[in-house]
């Protein structure tokens, strides 16, 4: 841990300042080899998962079509553009989007049991989304990520309201999370069973998450979101520094710590709740990612976020790519992988704080 | 802190029954709002039919009768099994409670009812179509595991299985085995034909068969329980106590586990995985009647029976001809009273 005034930087430290506009950003060392390590394994993963599926294309062909030339096969630009890519690239968005509102929940609620689904915020999300297509006749929607933010938030808001008196220990606060989490999966169910017989096997696979069928229109979405709000979480790694050291040391350090606590809880709401609006309740990569970029550059939130971003990314291509093929021609949904993957994990973090 | 003078014995008025001879006089009033409301159960529906009709299909039938025929065959039946889903859950959750020493104990949050299910899925996915007793014991198996595996994950480590542990524990093995679950069902398409109304937890078309060969477990749970209230009274009061006044405390705990299990494997059989009956009404039924398991018990089993046959009947109602499953119904009800009482435990 260091202090943001710490006039000498410690060796381990890299300081990277401006003063125009004010931000300063102090790196852990660790990050400048691990951040771009990432970023390659994060390519290769995009072209192997690619490559793969229910019919092959060789790796080189694959980089051939995505940038646009010929491979002599036609089918090659069809499947790589346009079932391929969009779907892996909303994937490995919904992994940066849901790393970065994992880290950030972890630091400010100081709970290393967070997660954004684990609280509610998908699930209030989905209570919105759904019931705007279940109860409107001609649904638009364009509208879904505005109701999908509205519900995050709205959840975001309830677990805040309902934590701030009393106090709350870490594992309270997720007990509360379950609360409201099954209370709004209870509200999707009954806005399911007003579907049609057809709709109901889609949206019983949307409920636990799934990438099929996702097409560019989704990967814009998801990049101007992710596009403004990961920046803008960054900007504030520094106050999360000093909230995760507790709201006494925060307040010393001169954080104004409830405007930002409001402010960065919204963002992390923001980012859940987009994620849903893509591809339905994805869980537990916002608790695991985070976790694992922390074991990978420490726990300054300046290269935390950006590794929780890769390493969800990397998480969530992975994870597509296991449920496209281990079972093929079947496919899984992304969220019974992200969840068999998670729910073990999760056991493990509780058995090592009992310790 | 407060939960303490309604969960554990405490001096001074602890129940709304304050008189020990009106306990029994209460069960029979609840008794009869318990007919009052199967009675109206049976009449309510996508098609109305008078109580008049009823009475007559109960007691002259008449099976030339259309109506008397529904009662008969689909009403009838779907009641019964509600009563049957709610008294096990509930009677259930009082003796986890009164067992562990746990406010938040119950099937639906420790991961039993997810466990029983996921153990019928997989039977439905491996033998096809097995028979319906078969349903139930795989119900049961699924249930124990589920038991077992919780409990140990939650004491791992230091503390031992707290409350909140064990809640949680209970959580994340409902969350990974509902994962499996999706991802048997996705795999295999005439598995989710066959079950995927069952999943969510739902009484609708359940028949005679079901009641018939699923039942008996949850009556062979429910009276092994009834028979236990005695001792785990004295097991409420702390394991120590209960050693100390002669009790073989492990003897009782695996009695009322395995009366869990038989109550909760034929519920879950029937109805799927239905949350929430057994948290919420044995802190209702303290409330009024104190910490004495001789008579939770009994409260609890009519109150579940109670609860689900209410929730079950404005499910029916409130949008028909839809309905609403009872899975969604009590959790509409029972995850605010959770959130609630998580915020009051310590």
């Amino acid at each position: 841990m260091t202090t943001p005034t710490d006039p000498f930087p410690r060796p381990g430290w890299i300081t990277l300042r401006s003063r125009r506009p004010a931000v300063s950003f102090r790196l852990d060392r660790r990050a400048m080899t691990i951040i771009p390590l990432l970023l390659v394994a994060l390519l290769l993963a995009l072209i192997i998962s690619t490559s793969q599926g229910e019919y092959d294309i060789p790796m080189l062909d694959v980089m051939r079509a995505a940038v646009g030339l010929e491979t002599g096969n036609p089918n090659h630009a069809l499947v790589v553009r346009d079932f391929r890519l969009p779907r892996i690239l909303v994937a490995l968005l919904i992994g940066a989007a849901l790393g970065v509102s994992g880290g950030i929940i972890q630091g400010v609620t100081r709970n290393d049991l967070a997660d954004p689904g684990l609280l509610g915020v998908n699930a209030g999300a989905g209570v919105l989304v759904v019931g705007y297509l279940t109860l409107v006749a001609a649904p638009d929607t364009t509208l879904l990520p505005w109701l999908a933010l509205a519900g995050g938030l709205g959840a975001a808001a309830i677990i805040y309201g309902l934590t701030r008196r009393g106090g709350s220990s870490p594992v309270r606060l997720i007990l509360l999370g379950v609360g409201l989490a099954s209370l709004g999966a209870a509200l999707i169910n009954y806005f399911i069973t007003r579907l049609e017989v057809d709709s109901a096997q889609r949206a019983f696979v949307w409920l636990t998450g799934s990438v099929y069928g996702s097409t560019w229109a989704d990967v814009r979405l998801l990049l101007v979101w992710a596009g403004l709000l990961i920046p803008a979480a960054m900007l504030m790694s520094r106050q999360l520094n000093a909230m995760a050291l507790g709201d006494a040391a925060a307040v010393g350090l001169g954080v104004r710590v409830e405007p930002y606590r409001a402010v960065l809880l919204a963002a992390a709401a923001g980012l859940a709740a987009i994620t849903v609006t893509a591809a339905g309740t994805i869980a537990f990569v916002g608790l695991v990612a985070p976790h694992l970029a922390r074991r990978l550059v420490g726990p300054a939130h300046e290269a935390l976020l950006p590794a929780a971003a890769l390493t969800g990314s990397l998480l969530l291509v992975v994870a597509d790519l296991a449920a496209r093929t281990v079972i093929a021609p079947t496919e899984l949904p992304i969220g019974v992988t992200t969840a068999l993957i998670g729910a073990p994990f999760f056991a493990w973090l509780l058995y090592k704080r009992g310790k | 802190m407060e939960s303490q003078s309604t969960f554990a014995p405490g001096g001074g008025k602890t129940r709304l029954i304050g008189s020990a001879a009106m306990l029994p006089v209460g069960l029979l009033v609840a008794l009869l709002l318990l007919a009052l409301a199967a009675a109206v159960a049976v009449g309510l529906g996508a098609a109305e039919i008078d109580l008049g009709t009823v009475s007559r299909a109960l007691v002259a039938y008449d099976s030339g009768q259309i109506e008397q025929v529904i009662i008969r065959t689909v009403r009838l039946p779907r009641v019964v099994a509600g009563l049957l889903v709610g008294a096990g859950l509930a009677a259930a959750g009082a003796i986890m409670q009164g067992v562990t020493g746990n406010p938040l104990a119950s099937p639906g949050l420790l991961g039993i009812n997810a466990g029983a299910a996921f153990a019928v899925v997989v039977g439905v996915y491996v033998l096809g179509a097995p028979p319906l007793p078969v349903y139930g014991l795989l119900a049961m198996i699924g249930a124990t595991v589920a038991g077992v595996l919780v409990y140990a994950l939650a004491s791992l480590g230091r503390g031992g299985a707290s409350p909140a542990k064990l809640t949680l524990a209970g959580v994340i093995f409902s969350l990974f085995v509902s994962a499996l679950t999706t991802a048997l069902l996705v795999l295999d398409q005439n598995t989710f034909d066959q079950i995927r109304f069952w999943t969510v937890g739902s009484l609708a078309g359940r028949d005679w068969g079901m009641v018939l060969w699923l039942g008996p477990f949850v009556v062979a749970g429910l009276a092994l329980g009834l028979l236990l209230g005695p001792q785990i009274t004295t097991l409420s009061l702390g394991a120590d106590v209960a050693r100390g006044l002669g009790q073989q405390v492990g003897r009782t705990r695996v009695l009322s586990a395995a009366a869990v299990i038989l109550m909760v494997g034929g519920a879950v059989a029937i109805a799927g995985p239905v949350g929430f009956v057994g948290l919420v009404v044995p802190h209702a039924v303290r409330v009024l009647v104190g910490y004495d398991y001789r008579w939770i018990t009994p409260y609890s089993a009519v109150g579940g029976a109670l609860l689900v046959t209410v929730a079950d009947t404005a499910g029916r109602v409130v949008q028909r001809p839809q309905e609403v499953p009872i899975g969604v119904m009590l959790a509409l009800v029972g995850a605010p009273y959770f959130i609630y009482l998580v915020r009051r435990i310590r």
